[in-house]
């Protein structure tokens, strides 16, 4: 069982309600947040492209959070989740350090906090709060070892991406463009 | 033009607009370690090969820094930690992918061995002083009489503190000015350099401040070589690698780097001791001031400029 | 010169409210350590849910809002089986928790006072300020008769106000939608299909194989069912004509991209209609059977030709044809969508012509993948006495003009409010609810004339906008997660009936508006208008004349019923006459006609922008909502501040770099209150700038949304009225850069 996530960057209106929803489901608080959104614009008027991203931890199968962990607080679970236990976080910030992404953040409490393709819903069976929320559903959640699942259709016939592939976490979270 | 930005307002302390999670505590850690490292490193040597004699300040008086260092710089890491009431989560766990693991128990065994090293030496130093307790006197002849095997321990415990904090560094791939596998080493070169430039310091004896010279001018001529190697190797890299050589070829760290690391905190130094030994006469704690004001500027450079550098955005 | 009415910029009120309901504001802030050891990250504890719908903006999503035992809201979701959202919230909805988790809202209400030569604002009880404002109204009434006193409203609030007022005998109560907003788009298709557009608009996206946008900004405008069905069109490969001088987000989705001049956009729409009838691309049995004036209108177009349009527009020829014959090729399953803010040069309801004769033309109205025929639900009124008739209204004040306006005019009755010898009647007083006048209304001099002439303002809000500084008496009403409302029955492809309940008790001694109405009401002596003592009996009464009760929408919070005004389509060969003097969809119209107005729309020539300056254009952005969500503390992390999209060869004329903040000065000289930030970027035309609505709120009592960004409606002196209809075309305002902060302050 391996969780993934697929974003159409072609139907992303960049709304942002993806970040405000994760705020409201995971008592993110204000002036933090574990996703967000970028925009990018090449090319010259009038001949324009822009792409919209919705960016966040990508639970990445070579996850150099984890291994650079001391307490063992960030740790894998099943379905290849990156969760940090805040109990065990002593806040040292190496993780943050580590993360090419700059998912991470030092929560004010004191650990370290991040996406966690909101873990407590998935094992209800239900999607993580932005996937649920996007309006435009352009977000696809699943099970990527499961050829029928919405993130391995999403999958099958557009060309993605992932993010800065060359520093080499393997990351999950595709990016059809 | 190409524009890129973020558009949901995400502006997170200390991350945005730039990493700047570590402060002055972490390179004023590291500064510490490593002066702890070379000073208990030459000191196990010289043990080893039979010098203790011929180096006194090595072996017996350099180490009465290191358990004071050791303690401050144990205390700013605790300082640096955000979550602290549950700094003893360290010693629940020994996980071998974490460099801050291995840190954290070299530190946990080697602050009690140099206070134990140091304790042995006390009675030379202060003749007076009294163990109140037999027990404890009786340890410490025991502790002396194992000095050869202890040194080797020390000696590799040493080794581990001064390089693990460049391993350390260096496997936040994330970071491009760290991540090359030449930070361990040079740090541990660094810190031997400014361990040694503290036992000269306070050295009495010509000889052994000439033996600690020469071992000094090696150790700095190491040391460029590495920072030169670092330099070329990250020009020779990905876009993300040039953009960190380049903070300091012309960018923000450009003068900090040079005047205060290499010219005066390396380069300088070596040549007045190079003088010293041809026989001019040089105030020893001048290269030495300026190797461990060099080494602290190395570390408080390399910690602020490496969470600049970065793969996005 | 200083005005007898004072705009008062600091609080004389302690922060009692605020520090009593700071505790309870606390949204997750970092605790003691010790927390730690009881609380867990992840959000735990039971949720209670209770059904709403949304009042952020006017699309009204019904949801589930979820409240903790602490009674605080902390998230809201969508109602699965609302075509409104499809259980998805657009972020302004998610982010309604900020609504009501809000430190700066008003607590009590307020009457404004003089302290030692200064006027300022002291609390009041709920009597006392029901009172003064019975007083007033009878006051009012018994000089200048009901009708003097004007109501502004929008939104929810309007509903029990508006009825109280017209219990009171005036019906002058406007809402700024009309004439500042959608007003030309309802005059230009009801004059061609007999029928308005509505909110929501009956377009059928989700079939349509042909978007045409003209100036829309879907996905930057969040009308949540609209951007739904459209990312349901992209999946099915619809293809997107937008028509914009900015490359906005749907113009990076589009197909055909057209940066058009701005202000030539009916230049476009006529050559289109020529390229689509000369080539006969039009649905011919469409038009024979259903539509009025074909020939006229081939006349009308004959010269109006791809290669004029392109003198005009700079749009190349080829392109329009191309994309005429995309839209054609699509048809019947095309939308020349109708827009929403609508009110640009003036000329406003021709353009609106345009656009509904080109549906006509492609025979979408009325078809799948066109538009629907909507229909809402009829829930009876609870039974009261019959209004009175009041003796004029606003049409009387328009002394003839503006003959096709549907919906009284905002600026119509600002007008009428400034004394002028024109002036047959007068406004004297005015009742302000959820709208921001002062932020919303452009000619701020004309406003501030009437705030001097009035003798007074009531405002019903609840947050202290800027409008509230103009009050005389400030009431505090609790967000729609605080109040019982009335049934939702906008219109869609089947009638629906939602229902609002409150989620949490109201914040400090804040009131939702049907009480304050009915307090009104009573002490009015209006008491037979208000028959019930709890808005549930209205609410139960209703529910129980269409089959259903308070209890079970309490329980589901939606409800869907059958049709009954028929199929959503025209059949095929159906008879079907249409609201229109000829019954048929009229190509000339022959209402415009009568009332002495272009039958088929003329292009005009509209003023470009002077040597230094750039025209202001001004839009949306998803995660705001006007200017009342810049202080929600979840949408204002999103957003903080409005920024100057500058093209970069201009920026680079000016020496302009990225993140500089500068002031813009308007042709009239008019400087903004506070700087905004410069984004250089290519999506925008080296001869306009564009900045998102609703920024540089100058209330210090907001105190996220103070002094951030800069206020484009402050900008906006310069408005050419619409002589069908009264809306005021905002788009002919032009900006200059300011490096430096002027030394002068001039007022708007």
């Amino acid at each position: 069982m391996r969780y993934a996530m697929a974003i159409d960057t072609k139907k992303c209106v960049g709304c942002s309600d993806c970040v405000v929803a994760c705020q409201t489901e995971n008592n993110v608080p204000i002036g933090y947040c574990r996703d967000w959104v970028t925009e990018t614009v090449a090319g010259s008027y009038p001949n324009v492209e822009i792409e919209l991203r919705t960016e966040r931890c990508n639970h990445c199968d070579n996850s150099p959070c984890v291994r650079c962990c001391p307490t063992g607080a960030s740790h894998i679970v099943e379905g290849g989740v990156v969760l940090v236990t805040p109990e065990e976080c002593i806040g040292c910030g190496a993780c943050i350090q580590s993360c090419p992404y700059d998912a991470r953040y030092s929560h004010p409490k004191g650990y370290v906090d991040k996406c966690t393709f909101c873990n407590h819903r998935v094992v209800k069976g239900e999607l993580p709060a932005c996937v649920a929320v996007c309006p435009t559903k352009c977000m696809y959640f699943g099970d990527l070892d499961n050829p029928n699942s919405d993130v391995s259709n999403a999958l099958k016939n557009r060309k993605y991406k992932t993010l800065a592939p060359e520093a080499g976490t393997n990351p999950h979270i595709f990016y059809l463009i | 033009m190409r524009e890129e930005l973020f558009i949901s307002g995400r502006d997170i302390p200390n991350i945005d607009p730039f990493l700047h999670i570590w402060h002055w505590q972490i390179p004023i850690y590291l500064f510490l370690g490593g002066l702890a490292a070379g000073i208990l490193f030459f000191a196990s040597l010289f043990t080893i090969i039979g010098k203790e004699k011929e180096m006194p300040a090595t072996v017996k008086w350099g180490p009465f820094f290191v358990p004071g260092a050791l303690v401050l710089g144990l205390f700013m890491l605790f300082l640096d930690l955000k979550h602290q009431m549950y700094f003893w989560r360290l010693y629940t766990t020994i996980r071998m992918d974490s460099p801050m693991s291995w840190g954290a128990w070299v530190l946990m065994f080697i602050t009690p061995l140099s206070f134990v090293w140091v304790a042995s030496y006390i009675k030379e130093l202060i003749p007076e002083w009294n163990w109140k307790y037999k027990w404890i006197e009786e340890s410490l002849e025991w502790f002396r009489n194992s000095r050869t095997p202890i040194a080797w321990i020390m000696m590799a415990l040493a080794v581990v503190l001064g390089i693990y904090t460049g391993i350390l560094l260096s496997t936040f791939n994330a970071r491009p000015l760290w991540n090359n596998a030449i930070l361990g080493p040079l740090f541990m070169v660094s810190g031997m350099s400014t361990g040694i430039a503290t036992v000269m310091w306070i050295s009495k004896s010509h000889s052994e401040r000439k033996i600690l010279g020469q071992i000094d001018i090696l150790l700095i001529v190491v040391e460029l070589f590495f920072i030169t190697h670092m330099l070329m190797g990250m020009r020779a890299g990905s876009e993300v690698m040039i953009q960190a050589a380049d903070l300091f070829l012309g960018g923000q760290f450009t003068v900090s780097f040079w005047v205060f690391v290499i010219i005066l905190g390396l380069l300088f130094p070596a040549i007045l001791e190079v003088l010293e030994l041809r026989g001019y006469k040089i105030p020893i704690a001048i290269p030495a001031v300026l190797i461990l004001i060099g080494g602290l500027v190395f570390r408080f450079v390399m910690v602020e400029a490496g969470q600049i550098t970065r793969y996005l955005y | 010169m200083k005005t007898r009415r004072d705009f008062i910029k600091i609080s004389a009120l302690g922060t009692a409210g605020a520090t009593l309901a700071g505790s309870m504001l606390s949204f997750g802030r970092g605790s003691s350590a010790l927390d730690d050891f009881t609380k867990k990250s992840e959000p735990a504890g039971t949720l209670k849910r209770y059904p709403t719908y949304c009042e952020v903006c006017f699309w009204k999503c019904a949801g589930w809002a979820y409240a903790d035992e602490n009674n605080k809201v902390v998230k809201i979701i969508g109602n699965q089986e609302d075509p409104h959202c499809n259980g998805r919230l657009c972020p302004r909805g998610t982010g309604g928790v900020g609504m009501v988790n809000d430190s700066d809202r008003l607590t009590q209400p307020l009457i404004r006072t003089t302290v030692n030569g200064e006027q300022t604002f002291r609390e009041a009880t709920w009597d006392e300020a029901f009172d003064l404002i019975a007083s007033k109204m009878k006051e009012v009434s018994e000089k200048y008769g009901p009708e003097a006193f004007a109501l502004f409203n929008h939104g929810s609030a309007g509903h029990h106000l508006g009825h109280l007022f017209k219990a009171y005998g005036s019906t002058n109560i406007t809402a700024p939608s009309y004439a500042q907003c959608r007003g030309p788009r309802e005059v230009g298709f009801a004059a061609t299909f007999g029928s308005g557009v509505g909110s929501p608009e009956p377009t059928d996206i989700r079939d349509t194989k042909c978007l045409v946008l003209i100036g829309s900004h879907l996905g930057e405008n969040m009308h949540n069912s609209q951007v739904q069905e459209m990312s349901d069109a992209i999946d099915k490969g619809v293809s997107i004509i937008t028509v914009d001088p900015r490359f906005s987000t749907v113009a990076s989705k589009s197909k055909f991209w057209l940066p058009i001049k701005p202000s030539t956009d009916l230049a476009l729409l006529l050559a289109w209609i020529h390229v689509i009838i000369n080539e006969k691309l039009y649905d011919e049995d469409y038009v024979e059977k259903y539509t009025y004036g074909l020939d006229l209108l081939k006349t009308h177009v004959e010269k109006m030709t791809p290669e004029w349009a392109y003198g005009i527009t700079t749009i190349k020829p080829d392109v329009i044809r191309k994309t005429a014959r995309e839209m054609a090729d699509a048809s019947p399953s095309v939308i020349i969508h109708p827009g929403r803010h609508v009110t640009w040069y003036g000329d406003d309801s021709q353009r609106a012509r345009a656009m509904a004769i080109l549906n006509a033309l492609l025979g979408s109205w009325g078809r799948r993948g066109g538009f629907y025929f909507k229909e809402s639900m009829k829930v009876p009124h609870f039974p009261h006495p019959e209004y009175p008739k009041p003796k004029w209204s606003w049409r009387d004040t328009l002394n003839g003009k503006y003959p096709l306006a549907g919906l009284a005019i905002s600026n119509g009755l600002i007008d009428a409010t400034i004394p002028s010898p024109d002036n047959k009647h007068q406004i004297k007083a005015w009742m302000v609810a959820g709208t921001n006048l002062p932020l919303t209304m452009p000619q701020k001099e004309q406003l501030n004339k009437a705030f001097d002439a009035l003798e007074f303002v009531a405002v019903v809000d609840t947050m202290p906008m800027e409008i509230t500084g103009y009050a005389d008496v400030v009431l505090p009403e609790c967000t729609y997660l605080e109040r019982y409302d009335d049934l939702r029955t906008s219109p869609n492809r089947e009638p629906f009936i939602a229902l609002r309940m409150p989620a949490t008790e109201p914040y400090a001694d804040t009131k939702p508006a049907w009480w304050m109405a009915k307090q009104l009401g009573e002490k009015l002596g209006l008491g037979e208008y208000f028959a019930y003592d709890n808005y549930t009996e209205v609410l139960d009464w209703q529910l129980q004349q269409v089959g259903s009760s308070l209890e079970e929408m309490q329980k589901i919070g939606i409800k869907k019923y059958k049709r009954t005004s028929g199929p959503l389509y025209l059949g095929k060969d159906e008879d079907y006459t249409f609201n229109t003097n000829t019954g048929k969809i009229e190509l000339y119209s022959t209402e415009f006609q009568a009332n002495g107005f272009d039958p088929m729309p003329v292009f005009t020539q509209h003023p470009e922008p002077p040597s230094g300056y750039y025209r202001l254009i001004y839009g949306r952005a998803p995660m705001h909502t006007f200017s009342r969500t810049a202080n929600n503390p979840n949408l204002h992390d999103l957003k903080k501040e409005n920024s100057i999209w500058i093209n970069p060869k201009v920026a680079s004329l000016w020496g302009l770099n990225k993140d500089q903040y500068i002031w813009i000065k308007n042709q009239d000289g008019v400087v903004s209150k506070f700087p905004i930030k410069v984004r250089i970027t290519e999506r925008i035309r080296w001869d306009s700038i564009y900045m998102v609505h609703g920024f540089g709120h100058s209330d210090r009592k907001l105190s996220r949304a103070y002094g951030r960004g800069a206020s484009d409606s402050d900008m906006i002196t310069n408005v050419m009225v619409d002589p069908i209809m009264g809306g005021t075309g905002m788009r002919g305002n032009f900006v200059t850069f300011l490096t430096e902060e002027p030394k002068e302050e001039v007022n708007s």
